[in-house]
């Protein structure tokens, strides 16, 4: 144990206990008094749906809140933290799932922040990067403290984090969320780094709402429902169903019976598509595929290998440089999203907080986003008839199961999963002939995927011509006919999805080894 | 302007509870009193005598209201305009150049049709009102004052210039241009070679909108004062342009461009052709504000030459009474009304007290600064709300997934 970085003389941490925690927000009981303790050289896994109480728990821990029943033991001793300063006084640090780095500042700077010089007034940071240096070789966090954050990928800002919380003398991390903003192989490389910390002596909070990753990086998992603690089991002894049901609290589906897929005519025809990223380079390169209704194609690869842009393309988001997109028999190339919406493309949009719902408007009004002027819904397409666009979206809120006090409520304060709900409702309400689905279930709770990918099956069982786009790989193999792997802007391989070889589309994300 | 910006957000995201909680609003009225009573001592004036006499010159009499509701009018008409502008992520602080774009146009069109209408040959009787000038002037006014701000529009939708820059600039060119036509071709001919105050022939009874009274009492109530149709034009366009943002795919589109540009150009609205429209609308409200002072008030279009000399800075203050409306046609109604009555009280209390004319403009900005900031707490209490109506809804199934 690195304890010669302890910025104090205290002892490191060996055992920290939480026991009988209690937090009140107004009409909320956010902690319904949850035992909680990590000992050093431990990962333990803080596992819950959104909203089950993870993030307000460890916030207790590193001073953001306060509890209001209950106790903290560092070392059996009886501990008040009153705000993180206090926290990292005793040697805890917190990893936020947004980063809290000044882009414009360089690594050592930032590191730097808010700490005393040992120099007075003038900075130290030769001697600041110096031990950035150090701590880096010591745990494998490649970072050269000279380079601004706003150069550095998502992975290495958060190695930056987490350098930073050893330099002021962490001996216990809160990792909250940290593989949701990384690639697959940034999390392997995250992985590596927390084994070797923990090998090292450290205490991790590991939180998460992923089940693969709780099983493969922790060695004891707590899971959390409503603000309660339902167990604390060691990690050999859980398995995925066992630790989804104890999340939901009732049995989750995590594998689905699928029908043959029962093929028709082709409905959704790429040729030769080409078109730029945002940045100017090449985004999309001469992408050709084809969907038959009654079928799921899984665009499976790392982000940002041009799977943004092929849905744009489609959707009549991006132009198109070359090449053609035809749907349901009509060119479309080009299209715009007004003319794709009337012959029938329905598009579930990556970030759907921002490009599918507005937040500011009521579920009813969002419901009605690409129909608000269709006569079934107007007086001579100008006077909407609201009576009939509630009627419409109560039968959608029921059909959906999507939890909304009544139509009239801002979208704003559904939770995502609902809202991703809704977005899937109002999109298949259209009845389209070729769906587009960008991560459907990204940030969505285990409950509502569950429901997301039993809609999308039953889309395909009704003749609907479905493209999946997912970096989440169990998800396409879970709901793909056919999975198609794209890198660097080009379809690398096209294969059914009978027998896959994961390593082998593993191989082909990466560039390596391509298939016809 | 980031502060407008701002002001927007948080009247945009307050809409439905300022309707159930109106008591912030109020206390912060009472405190922004409080506050200038500081001033009002400073300048060692009695508030209270102060505040009475404002009081007294904005409602005291019957002559009194009917000015408040005078001053109201101009205010009401931008204030829907800067509604729906802003509803539409536009942000209009063009209001002054709209006005005189659209009193140009309207003048001109009253005048040249007055001289036409009534030539003897045309009509006996010149006194009679005369629905056809009137109503293409107020058409050619809003459309002046459409087009004008639709260049703002159109120059933010295709060239992506600042809304609020090109309005600026925009007011400063109509004050020019207007200086310069009443100083020229729409000069008075009776004023030609005298003294050459900038102003144009008064327009003739048939092209003016008539007086306002209301049949109560004897004389009827407003009779003998200069309330004028205008009002009631104002209030029912209010009513209509309501019905237009929150019941018609017109104004969802708005609404929807306003509120989130990129989902809206998913759902395969054209956002270019909202901006356009809304900036439109706004301007050609504005315009309207303009040409309705002229026909209804001054019956010709005058200035002393100096930026606010024809619009009184009626084209900003309507920015507060649409912000201070809650961004809601409907709201601005009483919002003018509240602004109308404190420009007028303004006058009684300068002349009772002696107080300086900037100390109501401080006034002003105090009530503007505590009921924008009374904002942010009904806001943080609507979202408490929220989240116990949820942990509510929460419990409901836990009781049935117990039950």
């Amino acid at each position: 144990m690195s304890s010669n970085l302890l910025p104090t003389g205290h002892e490191p941490i060996h055992q920290l206990d939480m026991t009988g925690i209690v937090k009140r927000f107004p009409g909320v009981l956010a902690a319904d008094r949850i035992d909680f303790d990590v000992k050093s050289g431990e990962i333990h896994a803080l596992l819950g749906e959104n909203g089950a109480g993870k993030s307000t728990l460890m916030k207790m821990l590193y001073g953001l809140y306060h509890p209001d029943a209950g106790a903290i033991r560092i070392n059996g001793e009886e501990t008040t933290i009153r705000n993180p300063q206090d926290a990292i006084q005793h040697g805890i640090g917190m990893i936020h799932q947004h980063f809290m780095l000044v882009p414009s500042l360089t690594v050592a700077e930032n590191i730097a922040l808010g700490m005393k010089s040992s120099r007075g007034l003038r900075l130290d940071l030769d001697v600041v990067s110096k031990r950035v240096v150090e701590l880096s070789e010591i745990y494998n966090l490649k970072v050269d403290p000279d380079y601004p954050i706003w150069q550095l990928a998502v992975g290495e800002q958060q190695r930056v984090e987490i350098l930073r919380a050893l330099y002021k003398g962490a001996a216990l991390l809160i990792l909250d969320e940290p593989t949701a903003v990384l690639t697959p192989q940034e999390v392997d490389g995250l992985f590596n780094i927390l084994n070797q910390l923990a090998d090292d002596g450290h205490a991790l909070v590991f939180i998460s709402h992923k089940l693969h990753e709780v099983l493969e990086i922790s060695h004891r998992v707590t899971v959390l429902r409503d603000g309660r603690r339902v167990n604390s089991i060691p990690t050999s002894e859980a398995t995925r169903p066992k630790l989804a049901e104890m999340m939901v609290g009732r049995p989750v589906l995590l594998e689905y019976d699928k029908n043959p897929a029962e093929v028709k005519d082709e409905r959704l025809i790429l040729s030769g598509v080409s078109a730029f990223s945002n940045r100017g380079t090449v985004g999309l390169d001469n992408v050709s595929l084809r969907l038959r209704g009654g079928e799921i194609v899984g665009v499976a690869g790392v982000s940002g290998n041009g799977q943004q842009e092929l849905a744009q393309c489609i959707a009549g988001l991006r132009e198109t440089t070359a090449g053609q997109v035809i749907v349901d028999g009509s060119d479309v190339t080009n299209a715009q999203p007004s003319a794709l919406n009337a012959i029938g493309l329905s598009y579930i949009p990556e970030e759907r907080m921002i490009d599918g719902v507005i937040k500011e408007f009521t579920v009813a009004e969002n419901y009605v986003l690409q129909d608000h002027g269709h006569p079934k819904f107007t007086r001579g397409k100008i006077f909407m008839l609201f009576n009939k666009i509630r009627d419409a979206c109560r039968q959608a809120i029921e059909a959906f199961e999507i939890k909304t006090p009544s139509t009239e409520t801002l979208v704003k304060s559904l939770s995502g999963g609902n809202i991703q709900k809704l977005v899937l409702a109002r999109e298949l309400s259209r009845d389209p002939g070729v769906l587009i689905a960008a991560q459907p279930t990204r940030g969505v709770d285990i409950g509502a995927t569950e429901y997301i990918h039993q809609r999308l099956l039953y889309e395909r069982d009704k003749g609907t011509a479905i493209l999946l786009i997912s970096e989440d790989l169990d998800e396409i193999r879970a709901l793909s006919d056919r999975i198609a792997v794209m890198y660097e802007g080009q379809i690398v391989g096209e294969v059914e999805n009978v027998d896959v070889d994961v390593e082998q589309l593993g191989l082909l994300m990466t560039g390596g080894g391509r298939v016809a | 302007m980031n502060k407008v910006a701002g002001l927007t957000q948080l009247a945009i995201s307050s809409r439905f509870s300022r309707l159930i909680d109106f008591s912030p609003v109020v206390i912060a009225l009472l405190l922004a009193l409080v506050v200038s009573s500081v001033l009002l001592l400073a300048l060692s004036a009695d508030p209270i005598a102060a505040y009475s006499a404002m009081l007294e010159g904005a409602i005291g009499t019957e002559n009194a209201t009917a000015e408040t509701l005078v001053k109201a009018t101009p205010l009401l008409f931008v204030g829907i305009g800067i509604t729906i502008a802003f509803r539409g992520g536009m942000i209009n602080i063009g209001g002054e150049g709209q006005m005189i774009a659209g009193a140009l146009a309207g003048t001109t069109i009253a005048l040249v049709l007055g001289d036409l209408r009534i030539a003897p040959e045309f009509a006996k009787e010149k006194g009679a009102f005369d629905l056809i000038i009137v109503t293409l002037s107020l058409i050619g006014g809003f459309l002046a004052g459409a087009l004008y701000g639709g260049l703002a529009g159109f120059l933010k939708a295709y060239f992506d210039v600042n809304e609020i820059l090109s309005t600026i600039m925009l007011n400063q060119i109509a004050v020019q241009m207007m200086n310069f036509l009443l100083n020229g071709i729409l000069l008075d001919p009776a004023e030609a070679g005298f003294n050459n105050i900038p102003k144009t022939a008064r327009l003739v009874t048939a092209a003016q909108l008539p007086r306002l009274s209301l049949p109560i009492g004897d004389p009827f109530l407003f009779a003998r004062t200069r309330l004028h149709w205008g009002l009631i034009i104002a209030i029912a366009l209010a009513v209509i342009i309501y019905i237009f943002l929150w019941r018609t795919s017109l104004g969802y589109r708005i609404r929807a461009v306003g509120e989130n540009q990129r989902a809206a150009s998913f759902a395969g609205i054209n956002v270019k052709r909202q901006m356009m429209f809304s900036m439109f609308l706004a301007g050609g409200f504005a315009g309207l504000a303009g040409v309705v002072q002229v026909l209804g008030l001054q019956y010709r279009l005058q200035t002393d030459g100096s930026p606010a000399g024809f619009t009184g800075a009626a084209g900003f203050n309507g920015i507060v009474a649409a912000l201070f409306g809650g961004l809601n046609p409907i709201g601005a109604i009483p919002a003018a009304a509240f602004f109308g009555g404190l420009l007028v009280g303004a006058q009684k209390m300068q002349r009772e007290l002696g107080t300086p004319a900037s100390l109501i403009t401080a006034v002003n900005g105090l009530i503007v600064v505590f009921v924008v900031s009374s904002e942010i707490f009904i806001q943080q209490r609507s979202k408490r709300r929220v989240s116990v109506a949820e942990q509510a809804e929460d419990e409901e199934e836990k009781a049935k997934d117990d039950g």
